[in-house]
């Protein structure tokens, strides 16, 4: 290791990742509100013949949302803390840095791809991971250069204790490696069948019931792994870096960093609820969600603690707001999925709009919160400019946050409205309501959810805007800001 | 298996809080590792036991 005689942190691919990040949640967050718009006015799915309808767009929703708006969120905030944490530059490994600017050339060209293979309708039709076989390939290539950069620079840290984000990062990192590999186990058919059909397509190493719970044990642990557990790690470091306040409780945090390990996996198979699966497997899948609850707000109380004496704060800094936010959408999301894994409850909520409300209040309100003001604080540290508007950020957070709740809330209604519904029977049995009529009530409920869209990526605009004055033309800073972030 | 992961849960907090008690670690100086992360800072370094000195503050 060099000396660190005039050695300073580099951003370089932290940088990168930052503009993959803007890039894809504005176009991921588009997409998703035009499908909602198409569900509430179906003649939306022709604009753009094949390529706009529901079903072509939905996927590429989910997967430019999860891998190409969080997983840029999460390697950006990953190069710009880990070295901090760990008291090494990347600058002092040229390999390191190697790998790194490679991982982002290989993950632009896996991200393109994605985007093109799912708009032509090439999918291996797996919820989050509907991407085929050689762009899977290439994922693994991906991930195992991020693990090399990683432990590499693990390996050459001055700070000998792993800070507790550390810990959540190579969480993250194991934990989609081993439930990846597993779920998209496949055959490309064009080589095993003679060279028949496209090169493009595969199947399932699994089938039946098989195929369901490797794939909800992949489809769960994605929110597990990819919405939960990075996203902790950012909140470690940034709320208390930005707050200039240590963790309230370095003992509850590494408690709810094994509590969350040990329980998480279990937990998948509440997806599967009243399906063919063996019922002890149901109800172990019941029984582990509601033990997360736990570790869960054990970390989100953690942060809020934090706060303790210095909830001014909460006025004065709105990058605190946006993370406060995030930590109690993180406590209602996570108390909210081990209510709908209840069989009973689940009895109603299963199909209904009740389980998109809830994914949505966690990456709307926790996932996104969190990785704007992640940016946002990296900002003035790795572009050495005062963040452009503070004006701006706070007129985009109540934007945000009422979208949010429009969201949610249209989504509970709309959900047990729908439940309720399919439910109902006749004082003969029959079923009182056919498919359409739950379509009629719920249009409304639709409409407000498209509405919700737009002030969302509005807000979301907004951020990209102020991201892109701050690098250009905010006033330059002659010194690094210790804690709160500067804005004009 | 849920009472093997309550025994684990309860061992591990005993043992995070009797570690902590003996001054073989503090967990909770690690919290200052996000807050003075400046590439020249000192390092926290605290998952190494303490020194002899400290351990002898603690008790």
């Amino acid at each position: 290791m060099q000396s660190n005689a005039a050695l300073e942190y580099d951003y370089s691919v932290a940088k990168l990742y930052t503009y993959t990040a803007i890039l894809f949640g504005f176009v991921g967050m588009l997409i998703g509100t035009l499908i909602a718009a198409q569900l509430a006015f179906p003649e939306l799915n022709y604009l753009f013949g094949e390529y706009g309808t529901f079903s072509r767009l939905r996927p590429l929703h989910t997967n430019v949302v999860i891998y190409g708006f969080t997983v840029s969120g999460v390697f950006a905030t990953f190069y710009y803390s880990a070295q901090r944490v760990l008291k090494v530059s990347m600058a002092e490994s040229k390999f390191i840095m190697f790998v790194g600017k490679l991982q982002f050339a290989l993950y632009l060209i896996a991200a393109t791809a994605m985007v093109v293979t799912e708009l032509m309708g090439i999918t291996q039709s797996k919820e989050y991971a509907q991407m085929e076989w050689p762009l899977d390939l290439l994922i693994v290539v991906i991930w195992v250069l991020w693990g090399v950069a990683m432990f590499g620079l693990i390996g050459i840290r001055r700070e000998k204790a792993l800070y507790i984000s550390m810990w959540y990062f190579i969480a993250c990192f194991l934990g989609v490696a081993m439930l990846y590999l597993f779920n998209n186990m496949a055959i490309p058919t064009y080589f095993t069948s003679g060279n028949l059909g496209s090169v493009m397509h595969s199947v399932s190493m699994y089938s039946g019931t098989n195929d369901a719970l490797v794939q909800w044990w992949w489809g769960h642990n994605a929110v597990a792994f990819v919405f939960t557990v990075p996203i902790v790690a950012m909140i470690y470091y940034f709320l208390p870096k930005e707050s200039g306040q240590a963790v309230y409780s370095y003992k509850l945090s590494l408690l709810s960093f094994w509590g969350l390990m040990f329980v998480y996996l279990w937990a998948g198979s509440h997806h599967l609820l009243w399906s063919t699966v063996p019922d002890w497997m149901q109800t172990m899948g019941s029984v582990f969600s509601v033990v997360l609850i736990l570790p869960s707000w054990g970390s989100a109380i953690n942060m809020l603690l934090t706060m303790k004496g210095e909830w001014n704060q909460l006025t004065e800094n709105p990058l605190i707001k946006f993370m406060v936010l995030a930590s109690t959408f993180y406590m209602l999301s996570t108390l909210e999925g081990p209510i709908q894994a209840i069989k009973s409850v689940n009895a109603i909520a299963h199909f209904t709009d009740w389980i998109p409300g809830h994914v949505h209040d966690g990456v709307l309100g926790w996932v996104a919160f969190m990785i704007m003001a992640g940016l946002f604080h990296m900002a003035p540290r790795m572009f050495k400019r005062e963040i452009y508007s503070k004006k701006l950020i706070e007129a985009q957070f109540w934007i945000q946050t009422t979208a949010v709740v429009l969201y949610f809330t249209s989504m509970w209604i709309a959900g047990i409205t729908q439940g309720m519904m399919w439910r109902a029977v006749d004082e003969y049995g029959n079923l009182m309501y056919s498919f359409i009529d739950t379509v009629t009530v719920l249009h409304p409920y639709y409409a407000i959810r498209a509405l919700a869209g737009v002030l969302y990526v509005t807000g979301f605009a907004m951020f990209a805007y102020n991201m892109i004055k701050t690098m250009t033309s905010s006033r330059e800073l002659s010194e690094e800001p210790q804690f709160r972030s500067p804005m004009a | 298996m849920t009472i093997f992961l309550v025994v684990m849960l309860y061992w591990y907090i005993v043992y995070l809080y009797r570690s902590e008690k003996k001054g073989e670690k503090d967990y909770e100086k690690l919290g200052k590792i996000a807050l003075d992360d400046e590439l020249d800072s000192t390092p926290v370094n605290t998952s190494d036991p303490l020194p002899t000195d400290n351990k002898e503050q603690n008790k």
